[in-house]
């Protein structure tokens, strides 16, 4: 089953073109990730599909209802955790998940959720007393207290310091576990890679590349083989990483050396990214 | 499960999301208590002041009976019209509307909250108003509490309309509560909410003949300080109404549930 279904998606802000005709699907229980810089186009798509804003043409389908005109029950089954949002400040984590979750026919507990999102001693604290990361838990707590099918999760961990993003990240791999479908923006790369099924890069409205964080970073840039010949750094970059790593190796076997030095390395998703980016968009 | 069906639950399910977000406003308000202080407490203190300084009779009536009616117009428009449109700017800055935008919470019901929310505290206000009135000023009870209620909410319908109007077109949380007082309190001044205008130059009671508020303190001025009906004021209900319906046609063309910082 497909969860999300986006076809010729278009959306012009008077003569900016914001999205550019975008196509891809995303199945139930698939961890989806959208990257690009800041403009690509992602909030705008995400947003649309949240039914926050209207299309100006394409077809869309999520979770089988049209976000612009949903089903009864669709605001049911998603979880929106946004960019900025800055809730009743006097008010502590456990209230705010008790009033979120009374907003929603079929809940989780109240409890449960403060706990999934690691803030059960901070449950009686007022939510201005939350760190920022704190914070971003208490967003995520509210979006999946409804316990939603469909999560979106904007820039979930911009901000957070290290050890708050492991501890997000694996609140998300958490998410898949129970067989709920996400759909993730990010400006991290590894964040992406981390956690996604797949993943789509957008530039200037339109999507460039999509596939699994393997695919994009196999298909894409050469391996980089290097080593080192009189104190010198020689770099190989090639598709048939294992032919060439053969003829250098049987090479240097035969000749009796050392190939100092020697590193094989699969271009990073940031590495990909940064190249798909840079590079012309085809008319 | 039929159409019919369908409707009837779905309608029991929205009193029941509006009972929850009424509970909700009212933690929400009486948790900030710089807040609920000032919206609450201001215009009781403004009661004691004005009772104190004025003398003589209006309309045949002892004058701190007309402040007291000045007061409770006041304390109308301060709850429905400023209250209300404070509140809608710091939630839509904060993102707090666009977040409960995608709960199943449906924006009229929202609304409706938020107003009875408001009207709740006013009320406690009111009450207090004339438990003051009555202690120290000796003002009477008001003669028909029914039609006192329904001028109440009639003005803070029309109030409350403006309300969103003037939130949808205040751009930061920052200012807000600034434009909302710049427009609030010269308009209770120059209305007769803060005393009689009888003594105002000409020019300034030319201005206040064009407000709601003006008209709304005569509505409850008949109300309270004659015992009519509201009813018996159709010039002024048709003012206040028009007024109410230019607010909800400017709220209905310009309000936003997002951010105005984001495009």
């Amino acid at each position: 089953m497909l969860a999300i279904e986006v076809s010729g998606l278009r959306k012009a802000y008077g003569d900016l073109e914001a999205v550019r005709g975008v196509d891809f699907t995303i199945e139930e229980g698939e961890v989806f990730g959208l990257l690009g810089p800041n403009g690509a186009g992602k909030t705008t798509t995400v947003e649309i599909l949240e039914g926050y804003r209207r299309r100006d043409a394409g077809e869309v389908r999520v979770l089988g209802s049209d976000p612009g005109k949903p089903a009864q029950d669709f605001r049911e089954r998603i979880g929106v955790v946004l960019q900025q949002s800055d809730l009743w400040p006097n008010l502590t984590v456990r209230e705010i998940h008790a009033i979120f979750a009374g907003y929603y026919g079929a809940p989780r507990d109240v409890d449960e959720v403060v706990a999934l999102v690691g803030l059960e001693e901070k449950a009686g604290a007022r939510v201005k007393t939350l760190s920022g990361g704190q914070k971003r838990r208490l967003d995520l707590g509210i979006a999946l207290v409804g316990d939603p099918d469909l999560v979106f999760l904007d820039e979930p961990t911009t901000g957070f310091d290290p050890q708050a993003r492991r501890a997000a990240w694996e609140m998300i791999r958490s998410l898949r576990s129970l067989g709920k479908t996400v759909l993730l923006t990010t400006h991290y790369l590894d964040e992406a890679e981390q956690l996604s099924d797949r993943v789509a890069v957008m530039r200037e409205g339109q999507i460039v590349r999509i596939g699994t964080p393997a695919e994009l970073t196999t298909t894409e840039l050469q391996t980089e083989i290097r080593y080192l010949r009189d104190g010198e750094e020689v770099l190989l970059q090639t598709n048939e990483p294992t032919r060439v790593l053969a003829e250098l190796t049987t090479e240097a076997v035969a000749r009796g050396e050392e190939l100092e030095g020697l590193s094989v390395r699969r271009p990073s998703l940031e590495e990909v990214y940064l190249a798909l980016t840079a590079e012309e968009v085809d008319e | 499960m039929n159409a019919a069906a369908i409707t009837v639950s779905s309608r029991r399910r929205a009193r029941g999301l509006f009972a929850h977000q009424l509970r909700t406003e009212q933690l929400v308000f009486w948790r900030s208590r710089e807040a609920a202080f000032f919206i609450f407490l201001f215009p009781l203190l403004l009661f004691l002041l004005l009772g104190a300084v004025y003398h003589g009779h209006f309309q045949g009536k002892p004058i701190v009976w007309a402040v007291l009616a000045g007061l409770i117009s006041y304390g109308c428009a301060n709850t429905a019209f400023a209250g209300l449109a404070i509140q809608l700017v710091l939630r839509r800055e904060s993102g707090v509307l666009k977040r409960l935008r995608s709960t199943p919470l449906p924006p009229p019901v929202y609304v409706a909250a938020l107003l009875a929310s408001t009207l709740i505290v006013f009320a406690l206000q009111t009450v207090a108003l004339f438990l003051l009135g009555r202690a120290l000023y000796g003002t009477p009870f008001p003669p028909s509490v029914g039609s006192l209620v329904a001028t109440v909410v009639i003005g803070a319908a029309a109030f409350a309309a403006l309300g969103t109007a003037t939130a949808s077109v205040i751009r930061s949380a920052e200012g807000s509560s600034a434009v909302v007082n710049f427009i609030l309190l010269p308009m209770a001044f120059l209305s007769g909410a803060f005393g009689p205008t009888k003594g105002y130059p000409y020019v300034l009671r030319a201005i206040g003949d064009v407000l709601p508020l003006k008209y709304f303190v005569e509505i409850v001025d008949a109300v309270y300080l004659h015992g009519q009906g509201f009813w018996t004021q159709p010039g002024a209900l048709a003012v206040l109404g028009a007024w109410g319906v230019a607010g909800l046609v400017l709220t209905a063309f310009k309000f936003k549930w997002e951010p105005r910082g984001e495009s």
